[in-house]
Parts: C-alpha cells; structure tokens; sequence
C-alpha cells in the first residue's frame, strides 16, 4: 500500500532559501579549516600498502642472481596470456651455470596486464613479484611490452631466505672435494 | 589363433582377461590404473621400481585333500599372499583375486614414492620432462607435500651431454633400467648401465656406443633423466600442441607426433602403431622439422616475384606448346600424385621419377628414402621402379623433344641437369625449398611443405597411412594439390572448383580398386593389397614389422 508522505509546510521565511544557502555555505567554510583528505595527485604520492598488485617484474636475489628459471608457469597460468618467455641454457662458464636454465628473453604485455599476481602465485622461484608501481606513462605502444631488461630494473633485488641454488653448489663442490 | 581368457576378481568386481597377460596389463585392459615406472610394454619385465605393487590371491586348497576350501555360503576362500607381489611379473591365472585398491596397497605405493623422491632433486622448473613426467604425475597423486628426510641428498653428475643428442641427469634417474633394456633388447647392445651401489648407485653410459635409436631412450625415460638435447629447454611440453604426423625419412613410414605451438614445431617423437614402428624412431627422422635450406617465399617467373594464380596461368601457356615432361617426386601425396597422374594424361607428359636411396638399417630407416614411392606405383604414375638419376629426361631435353619440364621438389641439378641443360627447357618448379633449379626456373612455384599439408602415404609394408597439418602454411602459399587442379582445369577447360582432399580422396576410392576405403583410414593406417608390385624390383631389407620376426 502506498504512503503519502505529507509536504513539510514552508515558512514564509524559508520560502526566500536564505537559511539553506547560509546552512550549506557554513559546511563549506568549515571544511575550508579541516585537515585535507584527499592528495594532490600526481604531485603527492599515495602511500601504497604491502601485498599491492601494481606491475608485475622479475627480480635478483641478494647476491644479484637473476632468480627466473624460464619455467613459463606464469605464461602458462597468466588469464590474460600477458607473458611470454623464450627460454635459454645458462652459459657454461657462468657462476650460475648449476641451475642450467635462465630465460633468455621475457616480455609482459602491460597493455594485457590484468594485475590479478597469478604469475607470482605459480612462481617456484619466487622470481616474478607484483611491485608498487600502478601508473604506466609511456610515449610509445612498443614500451608497454616490457623485456627482461626493463622487468629486472623495476624489479630490483628481492633477498632469498632459503638460497636453494646456492645449497645445491655447495653440495656438489662437497662432494667433489671428497 | 584362438585367444583364451580367464576369470579374474579384480577390486571385487569378475572380469574376463586375456590369459598370459600380466596383472598390470589385465587390470589395464579392464580400465583399473596400476601406476609404475620400470614397466614398458616392448620391453622385458625388471621388477625394479615397486611401484605396481598389488596384492593377490588364490582360491585356497586344501593341502591334504587338494580339494578347494568352502566357505560356509560355498564360496571359495581365497587365499590371499601375506605380502603385496609387483602386478608387471605375476601373470594371471584363473580364479585369481586382485586388490589394487587397500590401505595396504596404498601406503605401499605412498612408501615407493617416498624412497624414490629422497634423492630426487626435485627441479621440475628446470626439468625438460615436467608436464610428461611419470614421478611428477603419481607424486601428485601418492605423494606427500613435505619430506621427511632431513639429510643432504645424494650428489650425482648431472647435465653429462652424450653423443650430441641426449642429456643424462643422475641425479633425477630413478634407476627403473628402461634404459638398459632398450639398449639391450632393441639396440642389440648396451649402451646404458648402472654404477655404484645402493643409494649411491647411478647411470652411466659406455663411451662411443651412439646409435641412430638413441633419442627413443629419452622418450622413454619415466623421469628426466635422459633428456634430448634438440628439445632441451626450447619449450615446455604442455604448451605443445600434438599433430599425427608420418615420418618422411624412408619409406618405414614411421608413425610420429609432431609438437608445435604458434605455427613453429619444436620436436618430433613417435606415435605407437604396433604394426608399423612399435613406439621406437630413428634419431635422423625427429630432425625434419630443422629448417635447413633457404625456403621459396614467392612465386617468381624469371627470377621476378609475381602472384601464385599468375604463374599458374603462365605455366598453362607454356604446357600448350607442348612437349611437356613431368617429374614426380616419391615425397608427393597420394592426393597430389592421383591429381598428376590426371594432369600427366591430360597433357600427354611422359612422368619420370628419381629414386633416392640411401643405406637400409634394417628397423625403422629403409633403403628408399622417399615416403611414397609405392603411392606412385599404386596411382599409376609410374609403372617401373625408377632410377637414380634422370639422364632419360636429359637426353629428352637434349633432343628438342621435351621442351617444358614440370618439375615437383625435385633438384635437377643434383641430377645430371647442368646450367645449359636447365636453360634448355621452360623448367617448371614446384616445391617449397630453394634450391638451384628452383633459381634457374623458369617459372618456380612455392607449395605448401610437408609438416604444412595434410595427406595419404604408402609405406614399405603397403600400408596406407594419412598423416595432419602440423602448422599453417605462410599465407599465399597454395597446396601442391591445389595447384595442379588449377592447372588442369585451364588445360582442359573444365570448370570444376578446386577439389579438397576428401574430395580428392572418394575419386581415388572410385577409381583406383586397392584404395576402397581410403577416405576413412584411421590412426593406425590400413594394409592395402600390393601384391600386384611384388615384381619390382624395391630395394628394402626385410626389417622390423617387414617379413622379419619382431625384435
């Protein structure tokens, strides 16, 4: 059943709106002496939490290891088939040449980027993170499509609790020297 | 031959199995997984993983009387061994009881796994077999996510490359001896073995024993233990896509899957078909897929690229003045070589054909090297096996009475053709390859390749076997088969489209009596009737599945 909501009666004081403009404009001088709350973007930064799924870049271990091993799970399980990884056998002669296996070429598709951090989640190495970043400005298409160069200089160095590659050199140097 | 069967009780449930099955096979043929790693079908029985292990049972007798024991309801009381037996060595016998499915078996398989993965190093992302791995697989099924094992592992070689086509990991091998055994049964030799003792035991090779069937022993391999060397690292396998391919090596017409993705092949392996190859290929026939020569990118007339129809019409011109030869090639399809032989009447060209031979190795790498040469025969465009070279054809050109050569993926040059020569006739080449008649030509025409076309061969054994498009074409690029209806529908001014393959496939039914049934040939290929051609004179060695008794 429908309610009939009855009209407030005006004064004949209220009909000139003089109180409302008065009562509107007083909420608008107050705020004029509160704290701000909102930032001044682009000039001031937000502070971004930790866990923030901004761009996703591979990263180096303490010891400046590239930790990828190019084992194209996250091309694998990216939804939006934003990865694609080419990869290559470590040179011989190289300090790291007991893990064997490195990419050599690694690209994400900004533009593909959804950043739902699947790729971090499937990561065995824990090579791949999801940074801060969250702005893209770019002057070309072709700079959306990051290769392994620009995803390790926004990447950066993420220190390695268990250093399993290193565990497993030792282990044979060990067994060598035996 | 009769078969006899059995009655086994397999989880409680009565099956019929074929009688001298193993239980593993049994259980297999009636859809029950065992899991196991050291069994393999063509290979002899080792026992050595532990992985299938099963318990069984027998109904009880009595031991005085040999009379069987009753239970109260007269049933027989089965008689159940104490302890669990490997299903790959116990055959199957009547009455027997199976379970594969208890706690008992199960903490079994659980116990396996878990001794197999204490020294396993467990760098599935670094590991060519993940995707394809047995341990990987029944690890996520029987195994536990932590280990309890708290020691450093065994250290043990790893990434030992032998004979440039294989990579052996030690420490992955779970000692399941598949190896040693193909080398062994199939080989003829050993090239694999075990060294050390006890945890520390590992596999090794024996120096200078590469063969041309070694990469099957990756293949092979339940783990990553044996790796190819071609495929290492290039992709992993769950992004491959897997076509039904046919081997073009020889005419064994090997049975293979070709894994690509986005239009580039990344490896070849073999496809079982028991009555052709078994599960084993040779090594040089997983290598076609390698882009090796330089590839016609367009049509060209006189070295000018032009469009495919243009030349085709070009071509047409010529063909009317006639004098026109027609060299076929043993790799064609069965569909191409059926539409040349209509284009060869048509025009009343002389068909002439090379040979290709090369050693015969006796299993899977036959003595002629072309996949079809008996589809020739069969579709009538050649009646005579053909030679080695074509001085025939030269001495035709020679004469003035062969002005215009039609020529498919067939180098001229490297058959007795010099410069001259080639200038002497309008050479038509058709063919994806570039090579020096392709330059010469007059008209050169790219077709569709062999991993790029889909298609019929006959192999050795007279088996007519159909193989997929593994990848796409680059666009423009007509099919072989295309073309020459083109042709012939200018030539003879017949106004039928172009035919597809299944098309094609039901004239050749219509036609061709032996074919009957050829548009609906399955995976495994079907045995055609050749004995019409047991006169020519075909130069293959009996050889495995070939008139010799099976390895």
């Amino acid at each position: 059943m429908a309610i009939v909501v009855e009209r407030k009666k005006l004064t004949l004081w209220e009909k000139t709106y003089i109180p409302q403009t008065i009562g509107g404009l007083w909420i608008t001088i107050k705020n004029f002496f509160r704290p701000a709350v909102t930032l001044e973007y682009p000039d001031q930064y937000p502070v971004i939490p930790d866990g923030y799924r901004g761009s996703p870049a591979l990263v180096k271990d303490s010891e400046g290891r590239e930790k990828c091993v190019s084992c194209q799970l996250c091309e694998f399980v990216c939804p939006s088939k934003a990865i694609r990884v080419v990869p290559g056998a470590i040179d011989p002669s190289s300090p790291y040449s007991h893990i064997e296996k490195a990419p050599k070429e690694f690209y994400i598709n900004m533009f593909r980027c959804i950043y739902c951090g699947m790729c971090e989640e499937a990561c065995p190495e824990k090579a791949i993170v999801l940074q801060k970043e969250f702005s893209l400005n770019v002057d070309s298409r072709d700079k959306m499509v990051r290769d392994k160069k620009a995803l390790y200089e926004l990447g950066g160095v993420e220190p390695d609790k268990i250093m399993k590659w290193k565990r497993v050199k030792d282990a044979a140097e060990l067994e060598e020297s035996k | 031959m009769e078969k006899n069967f059995v009655n086994v009780n397999i989880d409680g449930t009565e099956y019929k199995v074929e009688a001298g099955l193993n239980v593993l096979e049994a259980c297999r043929s009636v859809g029950v997984e065992i899991p196991f790693f050291c069994y393999h079908p063509n290979l002899k029985v080792a026992g050595s993983c532990r992985m299938c292990l099963v318990v069984t049972g027998m109904p009880a007798r009595d031991r005085a009387t040999g009379k069987p024991v009753l239970n109260p309801d007269g049933s027989p009381v089965i008689a159940f061994s104490p302890k669990p037996t490997i299903s790959c060595g116990t055959k199957v016998a009547e009455g027997m009881h199976v379970i594969t499915d208890s706690a008992l078996v199960r903490s079994c398989r659980e116990g396996v796994l878990e001794f197999l993965l204490l020294n396993h190093p467990l760098d599935c992302p670094i590991c060519d077999k993940a995707g394809e791995c047995k341990l990987q697989e029944y690890a996520h099924t029987f195994g536990k996510a932590d280990s309890r094992y708290v020691e450093a592992k065994n250290v043990k070689p790893k990434k030992v490359e032998f004979a440039g086509k294989i990579f052996i990991d030690a420490e992955r091998c779970i000692l399941c001896s598949r190896c040693i055994r193909f080398a062994k049964e199939v080989v003829g030799r050993d090239i694999f073995g075990f060294i050390k003792r006890g945890s520390k035991t590992e596999i090794a090779v024996y120096s200078d024993t590469d063969t041309n069937y070694l990469i099957n022993a990756a293949d092979i391999c339940p783990v990553g233990a044996i790796t190819e060397k071609a495929f290492r690292f290039k992709m992993r396998t769950w992004f491959l896509k897997v076509t039904k391919g046919i081997s073009s090596e020889s005419s064994a017409g090997v049975n293979t899957r070709v894994w690509s993705r986005n239009g580039v092949i990344y490896r070849i392996t073999p496809r079982e078909n028991p009555e052709v190859n078994g599960p084993w290929m040779s090594d040089t026939g997983r290598y076609e897929y390698v882009e090796s020569g330089e590839k016609i990118a367009c049509a060209q007339i006189d070295s000018s690229p032009c469009d495919s129809s243009y030349a085709a019409d070009r071509c047409v011109e010529i063909m009317k003045l006639g004098g026109v030869a027609v060299v076929a090639n043993g790799s064609q399809t069965l569909e191409e070589m059926f539409m040349l032989k209509k284009l060869s009447d048509a025009c009343a060209a002389k068909v002439y054909m090379a040979s290709h031979t090369g050693s015969d190795d006796g299993f899977l790498v036959s003595a002629d090297r072309k996949p079809n040469t008996r589809g020739a025969f069969v579709t009538g465009l050649i009646s005579e096996y053909p030679k080695a070279d074509l001085s025939d054809l030269l001495g035709e050109v020679n004469s003035g009475a062969v002005k215009t050569i039609i020529c498919f993926g067939e180098d001229l040059a490297k058959l007795g053709f010099d410069s001259a020569a080639l200038k002497k006739a309008n050479v038509v080449y058709v063919g994806r390859e570039a090579c020096e008649t392709s330059r010469e030509a007059k008209i050169c025409v790219p077709v569709s390749g062999v991993f790029e076309k889909s298609g019929m061969w006959i192999n050795r054994q007279f088996r007519l076997q159909k193989f997929e498009a593994a990848v796409s074409a680059p666009s423009g690029m007509m099919f072989e088969s295309e073309f020459i209806s083109l042709i012939l529908r200018s030539l003879t001014g017949g106004s039928f489209q172009t035919p597809s393959i299944g098309e094609i496939r039901a004239r050749m039914e219509a036609e061709i009596p032996c074919l009957a049934g050829c548009s609906k040939v399955g995976d495994g290929g079907m045995p055609i009737d050749g004995s019409k051609y047991s006169g020519e004179p075909f130069p293959e060695k009996p050889a495995f599945m070939f008139g010799k008794e099976e390895k």
